[in-house]
């Protein structure tokens, strides 16, 4: 384990290819929770949290459940085809458990979080990168790692856009027929322009 | 390893993961129940569940939690009016009259939109205008800008800018205290609604008389008659300002006709004086200018 790869797991994560601005998933929650800096926010550290712990569960059922099962002897079936269902089952049934976990032991979180939780159920960011992380066959460390900085370069793009809405929305004067969310379209197809110059970054 | 295998492993693998994260979550499901009130479901029950946000807490369960905790009235959804307050009410075995209703009240009359300290030209919102140097081009420091920030968070309609100053709809209000958050100059609050005899003082300004004179043309200046003349003691004088205590307030409007400044009105009118008051009115003024 070698920390430059980490680190350039990271990076690709956050700014090269970033999950809103370079893969675009997770686009629903980016443009319908980010009317509010504050609520966009917490929506974004809800989305890490959430990512972070599904690679993490999502990477052991992978390897001891689906791949290689050793529970069925050495001489295993090969369960990867259903990898997609047996991930949205973890991601569901996860949410659901750290929705009530929150709401009995950390009811501050809770009330920060709360209502943003079960709209993660289906967000397809976390289900991509859990995708993701059997299709660069990550290890376990590198898996967490990418769900966290997946996270955190979703928190920087719905917290830099819900930033620039919340501006256009006081001060732009636009045309009738742009107002409200065909505006609100045109400026994350201009975010996801500017983060287009990331694409030239490499590490090492 | 035949196809048979590869399905009957594929269910045993689904079916097992399935009942495994059931049994955690039904487990978890009794670990980390919260106690909640049963009366607060009642009330989620009888709201109208579109989370408008128009009671100004966080959504129908929001406004539930908060009535159960005594933090708010039974009459606060806007959308459900009357009949649910009703319902609210008998879960929690109060009268719904009980309630004052509260509406919000503008104290600034707008006398002083003719002195400005500059031109203003950019983004027409108050927040904004605020920001600038002098806080706005309005000459009164405490005075309404008439940008229209509360006419446009208002969620009912219910307040609108009339010649350069902010008006409440007394009857499409709901007291959801957006406006007063918004209002850069806090010049907005909520007053109990009194549909006789309701007086006001429109104005905020804490500045003292001769500055107020300067920029504006019936603001208080701070000359404690009201609240020497008040014979139940309601108005109390806050740094140059007269304010009202509206539990103490019956409507008499006394004070409504010693302002020499004709600002405190009694149901939006100020009262003609009483045959023996024109005498008391010139003296009065008179007295102020010194």
């Amino acid at each position: 384990m070698d920390l430059t790869s980490l680190f350039s797991i990271a990076l690709g994560a956050i700014l090269i290819n970033n999950f809103i601005f370079a893969q675009f998933l997770g686009c629903c929650p980016f443009l319908g929770v980010s009317k509010k800096v504050d609520t966009a926010i917490g929506m974004g550290l809800a989305v890490t949290f959430v990512m972070g712990l599904a690679s993490a569960v999502c990477w052991v059922v992978n390897e001891f459940l689906l791949v290689n099962p050793a529970i069925f002897g050495a001489d295993g079936p090969n369960l990867a085809f259903m990898q997609t269902i047996a991930f949205i089952l973890v991601i569901a049934a996860l949410v659901q458990f750290v929705e009530m976990f929150l709401k009995k032991s950390v009811p501050s979180l809770y009330q920060a979080l709360g209502i943003y939780l079960p709209l993660i159920t289906t967000n397809c960011a976390v289900l991509g990168v859990v995708l993701l992380n059997v299709q660069n066959s990550y290890d376990f460390i590198e898996s967490v790692v990418y769900g966290v900085t997946g996270g955190l370069g979703f928190l920087l793009a719905i917290f830099l856009f819900a930033s620039v809405r919340e501006r256009l929305e006081a001060t732009m004067e636009c045309p009738k027929a742009f107002e409200g969310f065909p505006i609100a379209l045109v400026t994350a197809g201009l975010l996801a322009l500017s983060f287009m110059g990331f694409s030239g970054l490499s590490v090492f | 390893m035949s196809d048979m295998n590869l399905v009957l492993f594929g269910l045993l693998v689904m079916g097992g993961l399935g009942l495994l994260f059931g049994a955690v979550l039904a487990f978890a499901a009794r670990v980390f129940a919260v106690e909640v009130d049963p009366r607060e479901e009642a009330i989620i029950g009888c709201l109208p569940g579109a989370n408008c946000g128009g009671c100004g807490f966080p959504g129908c369960a929001g406004y539930a939690a908060a009535v159960v905790k005594g933090e708010a009235p039974v009459n606060r959804c806007a959308a459900g009016g009357g009949p649910v307050a009703d319902q609210i009410a008998e879960i929690m075995g109060v009268s719904a009259d009980a309630a004052v209703r509260m509406v919000a009240q503008v104290h600034c009359t707008g006398c002083g939109v003719d002195h400005q300290k500059y031109q203003y030209i950019g983004v027409e919102d108050c927040v904004a205008a605020a920001r600038l140097p002098g806080g706005g081009p309005l000459g009164c420091d405490y005075g309404c800008l008439g940008m229209g920030s509360c006419e446009k968070v208002c969620p009912f309609d219910a307040i609108h800018v009339h010649s350069g100053v902010a008006k409440v709809d007394e009857d499409k209000c709901k007291a959801c205290n957006q406006c007063v958050d918004i209002c850069p100059r806090h010049i907005i609050a909520l007053e109990p609604y009194k549909t006789k005899k309701h007086v006001t003082i429109p104005c905020s300004s804490h500045d003292k008389g001769p500055a107020v004179t300067k920029v504006c043309s019936n603001g208080c200046i701070g000359c404690a008659l009201c609240a020497k003349s008040c014979p139940k003691e309601a108005i109390t004088m806050v740094n140059n300002l007269a304010v009202i205590d509206y539990d103490k307030c019956v409507g008499c409007g006394i004070c409504a006709q010693k302002c020499p400044r004709k600002l405190i009105t009694v149901d939006g009118k100020v009262p003609e004086p009483k045959p023996a008051a024109p005498k008391a009115a010139p003296t009065a003024e008179a007295k102020t200018q010194e």
